[in-house]
């Protein structure tokens, strides 16, 4: 592209919460028509929160934009449509009981009556355009993760948007979704579009950004052009110093079995089946990765594991180091406690199940722990010391322990919660999407810590979404592909497309179109 | 062009003690320069005449001090008992309806055991039917909340009405003399399930127990193993879960705790103030005293404070309505515009609201 035109200028953006919280700190950049830029910077640096009043959630403190050279104000998300500025965000704002067309159009202040029908002739002109497909007369409710995200995409394109942001559009794709995804952006690209991509993937930043532009705390660190960065540049100007981006995996020390799942069935409160016959075994000193399209069954059998989901069928039994077994079926998470097997869970819902938001560092600590002694009164002094030892040893950012727990970042809320499950020496450690939105140097952190228990003997469960993480990380992967074991293979001698292929299609094998 | 929005509200940050309070006595302030305003142009009275008014009916005698103390300690017992449920967001609106259970339980123990057993053993059995029959009240909805899930506000409103047929029925029934449809002072002669003064002080006891059940409260949601409950099944249901707290189990728990203490406001309104039962005994303090408990932040020693500020502004409109002989609207409309400012200053605690500023704008 020699001729750069440039369609969105920030200049001296700042925006701060209250008085300490600076989100972002005087970023000036430019996008330009027709390039994929991505945005790369670690959780917390002001990513989100500039992308949000481009598209007119939040508004800026100082500091003004441009769109086409025109200075402008966007006061509010409408603003920003009449600009050609289209946000798709990592929660989809869908009405699950219409149409693709219904929710296209929603909103939208046409004169005249609703007219579905043109409507769903507009909207397979974009999809014809671009390379989607979309029925405009499915419902949302009987869409996957990728159709939505597509009727989203296109929702902002039938608006006119010329100017896409999409926050973290991969995180629930799988790698097929994802270059269906990525054919369907250089599209828009080739169409004039301009694309801004928020993601923590390093390889996808690659693979289809133009431009990298580097946030880090806030302030706006350089651009890159993509074709002369690689993975260690990003990162290291990302973080700001240098990282090493190897994921260790070392061998497996006397592995012996300590979850044992037998034919387990679940259904789900509406009577659908969410794992249909699993069985596999869970060694100690081991990563056992688990794979799967999201929503194949991961958390229900997670939770199965943890006492926390009904089951209709099968054994989950628990191996003492003498070989004797103990149910886990039918018993709560109070009671699996009781029984002296010490399982550690971190769900994926951090805030929502893990830890409490509006509660401070040490009252989060004391979840594991209030019930413990003969005492009415709860002990905080325990958990208080608790909640120093993990900020201090897993350098966590915060101003002191009495934080309430959301006002952190999510790496920082992510370390809270695991220094809090490895903290009371566990025997199985169960994880579900440890590391999603978290940037990379949290998530190595995290690994370093999946890895420090996977050695000194721990049954480590990681469900994971990234492939490239899941191969390099765990000894063995289990696929799980609608509720059913597809396969469980090696982390060494597996490769990603198989991998990916198991993932849509029980066994792996070729893809019918 | 470029319009920036003339205001824009963000959000603040933790401000510091005294700025908050300057705040809400500047509220204060405004809220009764427009009362005065208002006064002037509607009844034509001197502000300020009315205001010291106002004093005058909470502290003006010796009497008056001491019934806006015994109303201060019932309000405040009352919103101490919602506190734990509402921390637990079990939005419990049958206070009225459980305060109600209460005295009629104290009321039946006095007509039906006084003069037959040791005063200090009806009084005991008062205060114990009191308890139970408020717990049963709460705990009902309770129960069909934790069971069920099912809609505790409305379920706990519905109850108020029950209570409030009930307690008429009973009084048809013990009423006295007969075809008054009026139960009269209780044993007015032997004062058996009276509750006793002390140091001479009628209303001394129900003040003790306000003390000790601020004191109590306090201590039970900040240190106690139920009391943490309590705020993580409030915080989220799936996290309790996860932790392995017996989710029903504290739902169920904290509403008859609610309950309990409903009842032990209706034993100390029937047993140490009005020694009668009707169906207005309640009076609404179980509505009032979810506002309470909402200003005061669920914090029963803040509470004490936006209950003085409640009894004080009713006493003091009841005052001016009978000394400036206006209509009863009158207080009320005053109170109402005071409760607003007070309640509407916490949006100016949270946010801030910034005007627009002076702009350079050229592209760099």
């Amino acid at each position: 592209m020699n001729e750069k035109i440039p369609v969105l200028q920030l200049r001296h953006i700042t925006k701060r919460f209250g008085d300490k919280v600076v989100a972002n700190d005087d970023v000036s950049m430019d996008a330009y028509k027709g390039e994929i830029l991505a945005l790369l910077g670690e959780n917390g640096s002001g990513k989100t929160t500039l992308m949000n009043m481009i598209s007119g959630i939040y508004f800026p403190d100082e500091g003004e934009i441009f769109v086409n050279g025109k200075s402008v104000s966007i006061n509010d998300p409408k603003d920003a449509f009449d600009l050609g500025i289209g946000m798709i965000h990592q929660h989809f704002k869908l009405i699950d009981v219409m149409s693709a067309a219904e929710n296209i159009t929603l909103g939208l202040s046409n004169e005249g009556k609703l007219n579905l029908k043109q409507t769903a002739q507009k909207i397979n002109e974009i999809c014809e355009r671009y390379g989607f497909e979309v029925d405009p007369n499915q419902k949302i409710y009987n869409m996957s993760v990728s159709q939505k995200q597509t009727v989203e995409i296109v929702k902002v394109l039938y608006r006119g948007a010329d100017i896409l942001i999409l926050d973290e559009p991969t995180a629930v794709l799988t790698p097929q979704e994802t270059d269906k995804l990525f054919r369907v952006l250089r599209n828009m690209k080739e169409d004039g579009k301009t694309i801004i991509i928020i993601t923590h993937k390093m390889h996808e930043v690659l693979e289809i950004s133009d431009r990298v532009a580097i946030l880090r705390k806030g302030k706006y660190i350089c651009d890159y052009e993509t074709k002369q960065a690689s993975a260690q540049i990003l990162t290291d100007a990302m973080v700001g110093h240098t990282v090493s981006l190897n994921i260790e995996r070392p061998e497996p020390v006397d592995p012996k079995v300590r979850i044992s799942v037998r034919d387990l069935t679940i259904r789900d409160k509406d009577g659908i089946v969410k794992i249909d016959d699993v069985s596999f075994d869970a060694y100690s000193g081991e990563v056992l990765g688990i794979a799967g399209i999201a929503g194949s069954g991961q958390k229900e059998l997670l939770e199965a594991i943890a006492g926390l989901q009904p089951i209709e069928k099968g054994s989950i039994e628990y191996v003492e180091e003498d070989g004797s077994r103990d149910n886990l079926i039918g018993k709560d998470p109070m009671e699996i406690a009781n029984m002296g097997v010490s399982l550690s869970f971190v769900p994926e819902d951090r805030l929502g199940m893990g830890l409490v938001g509006n509660m401070d560092l040490t009252d989060n600590m004391m979840l594991r722990s209030f019930r413990k002694g003969k005492s009415i009164f709860a002990d905080r002094k325990t958990p208080h010391d608790l909640a120093e030892h993990v900020v201090e040893e897993l350098d966590v950012n915060t101003p002191n322990v009495a934080t309430p727990v959301r006002k952190l970042s999510g790496g920082n809320v992510q370390k809270i919660l695991v220094g809090r499950e490895i903290a009371n020496a566990p025997k199985v450690l169960l994880t579900a999407y440890a590391v999603r939105g978290l940037d990379i140097n949290s998530s190595y952190t995290i690994y370093d810590l999946i890895n420090k228990q996977k050695k000194s003997g721990v049954a480590v469960v990681y469900v994971g979404e990234d492939l490239d993480v899941l191969l390099e990380l765990c000894d063995k992967i289990l696929v799980l592909c609608g509720g059913k074991v597809s396969g469980l293979i090696d982390g060494k001698d597996a490769d990603k497309a198989t991998v990916g292929l198991m993932m849509t299609k029980v066994g792996g094998g070729d893809i019918d179109e | 062009m470029n319009k920036v929005p003339l205001i824009h509200i963000t959000r603040r940050k933790e401000l510091p003690w005294y700025r908050s309070w300057a705040i809400r006595v500047i509220a204060v302030i405004l809220a009764l320069i427009l009362c005065g305003v208002i006064t002037l142009l509607l009844v034509g009275e001197n502000p300020i005449s009315i205001y010291a008014t106002m004093i005058k009916g909470n502290f003006g005698t010796t009497k008056k001090v001491w019934n806006m103390l015994e109303e201060l300690a019932i309000m405040l017992c009352t919103s101490l008992a919602l506190a734990p449920a509402f921390r637990m967001k079990f939005w419990n609106l049958g206070g009225d309806g459980q305060v109600l259970m209460g005295c009629l339980g104290s009321a039946s123990v006095m007509i039906l055991l006084g003069g037959r057993l040791p005063n200090i053993v009806v009084i005991l059995l008062m205060l114990v039917a009191a308890i139970i029959a408020g717990t049963i009240w709460a705990g009902i909805p309770g129960f069909f909340k934790a069971r069920f899930n099912t809609n505790e506000t409305l379920f706990t409103l519905m109850m108020n009405y029950i209570a409030t047929q009930i307690v008429a029925f009973f009084v048809v029934v013990w009423e006295n003399p007969k075809g008054s449809s009026n139960i009269g002072i209780i044993n007015q002669a032997s004062r058996e399930g009276w509750l006793p003064t002390i140091f001479n002080q009628k209303y001394m006891i129900i003040i003790i127990v306000a003390v000790l059940l601020t004191v109590a409260t306090y201590v039970y949601m900040k240190y106690t193993k139920h009391g943490y409950e309590i705020s993580v099944v409030g915080e989220s249901e799936s996290t309790a879960k996860y932790i392995g707290i017996k989710v029903r189990k504290v739902i169920l728990r904290t509403a008859a705790l609610s309950g309990a203490i409903c009842g032990l406001v209706g034993f100390l309104l029937v047993g140490g103030v009005s020694h009668t039962l009707t169906t207005s005994l309640s009076a609404g303090r179980g509505f009032t005293g979810v506002m309470v408990a909402w200003l005061g932040k669920f914090n029963p020693f803040f509470m004490i404070l936006t209950s003085f500020i409640l009894v004080f502004l009713d006493k003091g409109a009841k005052e001016i309505t009978t000394i400036f002989g206006l209509n009863d609207s009158f207080g009320s409309i005053l109170t109402g515009l005071i409760l607003f400012f007070i309640i509407g200053c916490e949006f100016f605690l949270n946010y801030q609201i910034s005007f627009r500023k002076k702009q350079n704008k050229e592209v760099a």
